[in-house]
This record gives C-alpha cells, sequence and structure tokens, in this order.
C-alpha cells in the first residue's frame, strides 16, 4: 500500500480536517494526497509557527488540526509550542520530515538533525521516529493518543522510511 | 486617541463577536474593559493573532475580528498571503496601526516610518482593506461586520499605553471557556 495514502487515510479515520503544511522534497507525496481528500481543508503556510497559530484557532473552532513540516521548523517553533500550543493544552499531531538522518544527500540539514530529538525532549513533547515502513502502523494510535492527551506529538520520518531521496 | 481608547469604544461591538485578541498590553485591555467568554486572550507567541483568528474562522461559521498591532503583523508578515488566498467572509483583521511596539516601551516600528501595512495587504492580494483614523474605527469595524466580506481594516492612531496588571487567569481556562462561547 502507498504510504502516503496510509497516513492520510488514518488522518481521515481520526477526524483530522484541517492540515497545513510547508513543503518538504521527502514529504512531496503526502502533502499531494492532503490536497486531493475532499475531508481535508489543507492551507498552505508560509513558516510554521504561523501554521502552528492556524492550527490553534481551527481546534478551537471544532476541528482536528495537524501539520507537516520539515525538522528545522523545530529551530523556527520552539517558543510557539511552549507559549501557545502546550500553555493552552491544545492537540497538534506534527508530522515531520527528519532530514538530516541516513541517506541525506544535503550536509547542512545534519546540523538540525543532531538538535532534533534533543529539543523534543527539552519540550517534553513525546516523539515516534518513523525508519521503516512497518513503524507506520502506529500512527493511527499515535493520532489517537495525540487528541486523548491534547499535546503536541512530534512523527520523525527520516529518508529511510520515505525510501531514499531518488536520484541526487 | 490612543490603542486602550479605541478599544473602550468599540468594546459594544467587539462584545457580539468572537474576539482574538493581541498578546501584551491590548489584551490587558481588553480584558479590563470588557472581560467576557467571546475574548481569547494572547498571553504568549507575538504575532500569531491573525493565525489563530483566521484557523478559527475557517473552521466554523460565526464571524472572528482579530485585533492585531502593526509591530505583530510585521512579525508574522506571511500571515497576509495565507490569509488573501484562503478568503473566508467571516473574519476580519483589525490592525491597531500606532507605529509603535507599545507593549515593550513604545520602539518605533518600521510601519510608522515608511512602510504602509495597508499596500503590503493589497500586494499579498487582500481585497477589502481598509484604512481609518482611530476615531472612525467603530463604524468602519461594523460596516465590515455588516458586509460579511473578509475585510482588513488599518487603524491608525497614536501611541501611548495606561498603567494596567497583566492577566492572570490560567490559559486553559481561558481556552476552555472561548471554545464553549464559540460552539455555544
Amino acid at each position: 500500500m502507498d504510504i502516503s495514502k496510509k497516513i492520510v487515510d488514518d488522518f481521515v479515520a481520526n477526524d483530522v480536517s484541517f492540515i497545513t503544511t510547508v513543503p518538504c522534497k521527502q514529504l512531496a507525496g503526502v502533502i499531494d494526497e492532503v490536497e486531493a481528500r475532499p475531508e481535508i481543508f489543507h492551507i498552505p503556510s508560509n513558516k510554521e509557527d504561523e501554521g502552528m497559530g492556524l492550527c490553534a484557532g481551527a481546534f478551537m473552532g471544532g476541528k482536528r488540526p495537524a501539520i507537516i513540516m520539515q525538522n528545522t521548523a523545530i529551530g523556527v517553533t520552539i517558543n510557539t509550542l511552549a507559549t501557545l500550543t502546550q500553555y493552552y493544552r491544545m492537540p497538534l499531531p506534527m508530522l515531520i520530515s527528519y532530514r538530516g538522518e541516513l541517506r541525506e544527500p544535503v550536509a547542512c540539514q545534519v546540523e538540525m538533525a543532531v538538535h532534533t530529538k534533543a529539543l523534543l525532549n527539552q519540550l517534553h513533547i513525546p516523539t515516534y521516529h518513523f525508519h521503516k515502513e512497518s513503524d507506520a502502523d502506529e500512527f493511527d494510535a499515535i493520532l489517537k493518543y495525540t487528541f486523548m492527551c491534547n499535546k503536541p506529538v512530534a512523527i520523525l520520518t527520516d529518508a529511510s522510511f520515505w525510501g531514499g531521496y531518488g536520484d541526487q | 486617541m490612543i490603542r486602550s481608547e479605541i478599544l473602550r469604544e468599540i468594546a459594544p461591538i467587539l462584545r457580539d463577536q468572537l474576539v482574538v485578541c493581541n498578546i501584551g498590553l491590548p489584551s490587558q485591555e481588553l480584558h479590563m474593559i470588557d472581560d467576557n467568554a467571546k475574548n481569547f486572550y494572547m498571553l504568549g507567541t507575538m504575532g500569531l493573532s491573525s493565525s489563530i483568528g483566521f484557523g478559527l474562522a475557517l473552521a466554523q461559521d460565526k464571524t472572528v475580528i482579530s485585533i492585531d498591532g502593526d509591530g505583530s503583523v510585521l512579525t508574522n508578515f506571511g500571515t497576509l498571503p495565507t490569509i488573501a488566498n484562503n478568503v473566508t467572509d467571516n473574519y476580519i483583521l483589525l490592525i491597531i496601526d500606532n507605529g509603535s511596539y507599545g507593549s515593550t516601551g513604545d520602539q518605533p516600528t518600521y510601519a510608522g516610518k515608511k512602510t504602509k501595512l495597508e499596500d503590503v495587504a493589497k500586494a499579498c492580494g487582500c481585497e477589502n482593506v481598509v484604512v481609518c483614523q482611530d476615531v472612525d474605527t467603530g463604524k468602519t469595524l461594523q460596516a465590515a461586520i455588516d458586509s460579511k466580506k473578509m475585510t482588513i481594516i488599518v487603524s491608525k492612531c497614536d501611541s501611548g499605553n495606561i498603567k494596567l496588571p497583566v492577566i492572570t487567569m490560567d490559559p486553559v481556562v481561558i481556552r476552555d471557556r472561548f471554545m464553549k462561547a464559540v460552539a455555544s
């Protein structure tokens, strides 16, 4: 089964109907799938903290939101995660492209990769790392967990999970 | 007029609407003038009033007013193209433009110099951009509500602050009572 389709099926099955995205090459397939689904309102944002603001509003309006972004965005969004999403106790699944891991062709991506888990840990954000395709079997349970506990939850998806970067 | 005087004047209009209010003094002033469940006070996260309000407007049908400042819009310029390209007619962005960062000591903003936020909003694709003077904010806001068209209002006013206490209400209480007001 196509992994992007499986992930978006799980979003839909968990009533996630408002998704904001900031693009990443690895996430292109899942973003296309989000855009294609009539059950989901897809709103691209220009920066990840802006996207988290949109998600906070959507949640208060009765929708279940999610954000799709790169791990570099952890560096952009720490203040928003701490003073908005966590402070007001709001749920937010964060499907994250974990750039800078094995098979990464761009050296600079490693510079944020080495900080990613440490920052999420410092923020006490529950974090799951998808390395093999079968790891996505837990995605449905992770979404249920996120909306049970009203916390931001990170799902890091690395290049091995997505099957590499292709020819580069 | 300064911002707190505008808020006092428009409070009777705001009272019937869902309001997302900017961090710092604007929220403290609104809280002091007319605290009610339809107000969502930002206690942190400078710049996101427009984004939170816009997400809320997209998620349900009631009118939402984001009260923002020129400094906060400058912090989150990316919000304007997002708003322009995803029109929802139950959304009003009220930018109180006093040309200064009021909550931090009235340091001047670029919006008080060469940068015109109304021109930026138009360049980003926003269609109903209205500039008004402070004394006309109430009637401009009411006209925007009545028009049922997504509107960006830039209200030009003087810089200046009043002394008032911080909001001590728990954020989860603010959020919970606001969500109940949204759903009611």
